[in-house]
């Protein structure tokens, strides 16, 4: 049986499953439902400093993107972080983390960027034995008009300061949650591990307007009328999120320090691909948000059902091992060729991979043969560009299939080489690295 | 004496009045906003989509189903409407089994096709509801057009000949239009009025005169029309009830099952109609489903469909007889009429002849079967009755007993085209004949303007 217990910078849970800061995570009541559902470990719902709590708008709060069936595919809110006193969220924090002592807690803080503010905050959470801090360098409205949460994130010395004013005034491991606002999430994430950060966590939410009210022309969600950026996450964001994680993995700078995963993980598999990609264990809102907190059970069993499969025996087996796969463009072998093919037992002709490829790419997909309805690839001109099998409704119909080394290529009338070759080297680069003579 | 249900003989009032309302409400209830939307989210927008070329109308299916996802159902209703100003009906009424749905690629996929026919419903009634006109009418033309018969083929051809200008005159021999839309359709496939209203939906066009209770062959000959009008259509339909050919056929209780129909769909009262406690329905096609259920519904204890063939030669679609069976109606195959037994005159039994095929023949085997019956229905097709046409001089080509049409729908006259189930081809089916309007009214068209 495949051990799934995380040991994230000496914070240990009994899975790699916990609730990113949010709603979900907002006070004791949540989170114990969460914990009695099988939740690995919460990162408590971000706290401010000390005084009258933030307030929030009174109107919607939440913003969202549906597919087919209505299907929730991204979420975007302007809540504010807790608008609860200080004071009753770290009785509770310690109340539930003395309940609950295998579980991960750590708490998310976002207080205003001069030294004696963290000074402050510190001590009054270490107090609690919470497991650690995730520092909130992300949100992406309301908290950075006032010079807080992404404001800082967007600013890598800000938070080289902010990280090393923590790291000298607590002995709690400190988590860097970072901004996907930014151009380039490498130079961040180098700042908060310059600043000596234990961990990085990403993403935050996106900015984002979800929809527009075409009755009064406001953004939505709407507030008497007009509408703020949002901050957007949910399954639609996990391809940037993804990318990011494995950015900042496979940085030189930054390679090795471990990573919290977040950006709409909804499934058992979801959260095995940021894992792939070097996150450490992940976090997950959207999904509880849009399901509750049951769905923890499908994340678990199925995580331990597929290790079980492939053989893979802890959480070390898995973590990082597509990092090394992600690399720049110029290096992909650029004598690999595949072609579509399609399980004609499968189809059922719907005839999109036609009309996709027939349209918008090469014309390599037939719509009639003999005069029946027959869809097939013609090799002569598939380029393997994949648009057909995304397109396709079928799983599995439509498959992209490698040809062996030696094999003509009808399109270009050559023999697939066996040697790799890639840009920097080819013949049509302007800059290619000629062989040495 | 048994009253109620469990009346003997040929009666009303076997059931309260709540359970006829429940009997006569709609087969398919329509889609609410909600259902519409879910439902419309299952098409995949198919390419050349299979569902379009089964449409004897060609209606664009995906894109129309597009529109109600997309929260535009005013432009759906127009994508129908198109292609079939009587779309509305043909959400009803179309056999979409064996259509549009039957070959839904969802259908080959998962055995289950996006519900077509109930989405066009939803759009249509929703435009109609609004009365929302897509169509006005071009330039008057001066040219007159006379369509016989106001059933579908004569309503899509009128609206098609009334967009394009022309002033037509629809002349119907029955007092209301509307054809087999409003006599010839089971009532639970079309409630509240429906066929009235789409009417009234089709000829606020404007441009189309309707004429109750004038009949061809009898108020006035097809030469006065080739005389008095630019072009003329003819969609009469079928006039004519095939006799059984069995002994005794014209004792009391041996009714035509199109008049059966009929007289439901007009009744107002239907504890005033009467039905058999046990009726026997002959022959295979929609015509004998509807009679069947709709006895059932109307209290019948016993209802028997008796078919000459077997079970895979019905006309009726599969879905037609699990309806029917789920109604209670029995379906017996490979037997035919042999003898009405009456009894004072009142029909009391049917015997009937097992069948088998010898070679390519069907033949009786010798082996008769009786059934009790205090009514029986006959629904063995209909016929072309050319005989209204040949009062004026003028004969018109015939094809294996049905008026001869070309691709245009033009018959061997010049100035007159035939559409719907009179011609021959026409294949009893009301998407058909609207199609067949529409084309003609577009040949007419093309004729009255050219140079």
């Amino acid at each position: 049986m495949a051990d799934i217990r995380n040991n994230f910078v000496g914070i240990k849970s009994p899975n790699p499953f916990w609730l990113a800061s949010a709603p979900p995570t907002d006070k004791a009541y949540n989170v114990i439902r969460a914990f009695k559902a099988g939740w690995g470990g919460v990162v408590w719902k971000t706290l401010g400093e000390e005084g009258p709590p933030v307030v929030n708008v009174n109107g919607p709060r939440y913003g969202a993107i549906w597919g087919a069936d209505r299907r929730l595919l991204g979420l975007n809110n302007i809540e504010l972080i807790t608008d609860r006193d200080l004071q009753v969220n770290l009785r509770e924090i310690k109340q539930v983390k003395k309940d609950w002592p295998d579980r991960a807690i750590v708490v998310s803080l976002m207080v205003p960027c001069v030294e004696e503010a963290w000074k402050a905050i510190l001590p009054v959470v270490e107090e609690t034995e919470a497991d650690g801090i995730e520092l909130n360098f992300g949100c992406p409205h309301g908290m950075s008009e006032r010079g807080m949460g992404a404001a800082v994130g967007q600013v890598p010395e800000y938070i080289e300061m902010v990280v090393r004013w923590c790291k000298q005034n607590t002995r709690m491991p400190v988590i860097t949650k970072l901004t996907p606002n930014i151009t380039d999430v490498r130079k961040p994430a180098r700042a908060a591990h310059a600043g000596g950060t234990d961990a990085v966590s990403l993403i935050n939410t996106i900015n984002s307007i979800t929809g527009v009210d075409l009755d009064n022309f406001a953004p939505q969600p709407t507030i008497d009328g007009k509408g703020s950026h949002g901050g957007y996450c949910g399954p639609a964001v996990k391809p940037i999120a993804m990318n990011m994680v494995a950015e900042i993995a496979r940085d030189p700078e930054t390679h090795g320090l471990p990573i919290s995963g977040i950006g709409g993980i909804t499934t058992w598999r979801d959260a095995t691909e940021f894992m792939a990609l070097g996150a450490g264990n992940v976090q997950v809102c959207t999904a509880a948000m849009t399901y509750g907190f049951k769905i923890v059970q499908e994340m678990i069993a199925g995580l331990e059902n597929w290790m079980d499969e492939k053989g893979h025996a802890s959480l070390d087996d898995i973590v990082g091992r597509a990092t090394p796969n992600v690399t720049d463009w110029q290096y992909l072998n650029l004598n690999y060729v595949a072609k579509a093919r399609i399980d004609q037992d499968a189809c059922i002709k719907c005839g999109r991979c036609h009309i996709a490829c027939e349209d918008t790419s090469h014309q390599a997909i037939t719509s009639m043969v003999d005069g029946t309805r027959h869809f097939e690839v013609i090799e002569a001109e598939c380029v393997g560009c994949n648009l057909c099998v995304n397109v396709c409704p079928v799983e599995n119909c439509i498959t992209m299939e490698p040809l062996a080394a030696g094999v003509m290529d009808q399109r270009t009338g050559k023999p697939v080489s066996p040697i790799y070759a890639n840009w920097t080297t080819h013949p049509n680069n302007p800059m290619a690295k000629v062989a040495a003579e | 004496m048994p009253e109620g249900q469990f009346r003997e003989g040929i009666a009303g009032g076997r059931l309260s009045a709540d359970q006829y309302a429940e009997n006569f409400s709609d087969l398919h209830p329509p889609l609410d906003h909600h259902e519409a939307l879910v439902e419309s989210d299952r098409c995949y927008f198919c390419y050349d989509a299979p569902c379009m070329n089964a449409c004897p109308t060609s209606i664009d299916i995906p894109l129309f189903i597009r529109q109600i996802s997309t929260g535009n159902p005013i432009g759906s209703a127009k994508t129908i409407f198109d292609q079939n100003i009587l779309g509305g009906m043909c959400a009803r009424v179309c056999p979409t089994e064996t259509l549009c749905e039957e070959v839904c690629v969802r259908e080959v996929a998962e055995g289950k096709p996006v519900q077509i026919g109930r989405l066009q419903r939803y759009a249509t009634d929703i435009a109609m509801g609004e009365n929302k006109q897509f169509y006005p009418r071009a330039e008057p033309t001066g040219k007159t057009v006379a369509v016989v018969g106001a059933g579908p083929a004569g309503l899509a051809a009128a609206h098609r000949l009334a967009r394009h200008g022309h002033d037509v005159t629809i002349l119907e021999a029955r007092p209301k239009a509307g054809g087999l839309n409003e006599y010839g359709i089971a009532a639970y496939k079309s409630v509240d009025n429906f066929a009235q209203a789409e009417v009234d939906y089709v000829t606020a066009i404007g441009g189309i005169d309707i004429q109750n209770g004038k009949a061809l062959g009898r108020d006035y000959q097809l030469s006065d029309l080739i005389r008095n009008y630019d072009a003329v259509f003819l969609g009469m339909g079928l006039g004519g009830v095939n006799a059984l050919r069995a002994d005794g056929e014209d004792a009391d209780g041996v009714i035509n099952a199109v008049e059966f129909i009929a007289d439901l769909r007009q009744a107002s009262d239907l504890s005033g109609l009467p039905v058999g406690r046990r009726v026997v329905v002959i022959g295979g096609g929609m015509t004998a489903i509807d009679a069947a259920v709709q006895s059932k519904l109307l209290g019948a204890e016993e209802v028997t469909i008796c078919y000459r063939r077997g079970q895979e030669h019905m006309n009726a679609s599969e879905f037609e007889q699990d309806l029917a069976a789920a109604n209670g109606v029995t379906i017996r195959h490979w037997l035919q009429p042999k003898r009405v037994i009456a009894d004072g005159g009142k029909v009391s039994a049917i015997e009937l002849e097992y069948t088998a095929m010898n070679g390519d023949q069907l033949a009786g085997t010798g082996e008769t079967l009786t059934l009790v019956a205090d009514q029986v229905f006959k629904a063995i097709g209909q016929s072309f009755v050319p005989a209204a046409l040949n009062g004026s001089g003028v004969s018109i080509g015939l094809e294996a007993g049905r008026i001869k049409v070309d691709a245009e729908g033009r018959t061997s006259l010049a100035r007159v085209w035939a559409g719907g189930d009179c011609i021959f081809g026409g294949d009893d089916l009301t998407v058909s004949a609207v199609a067949q309007g529409r084309d003609a009214a577009e040949s007419i068209n093309r004729s009255l303007t050219r140079g």
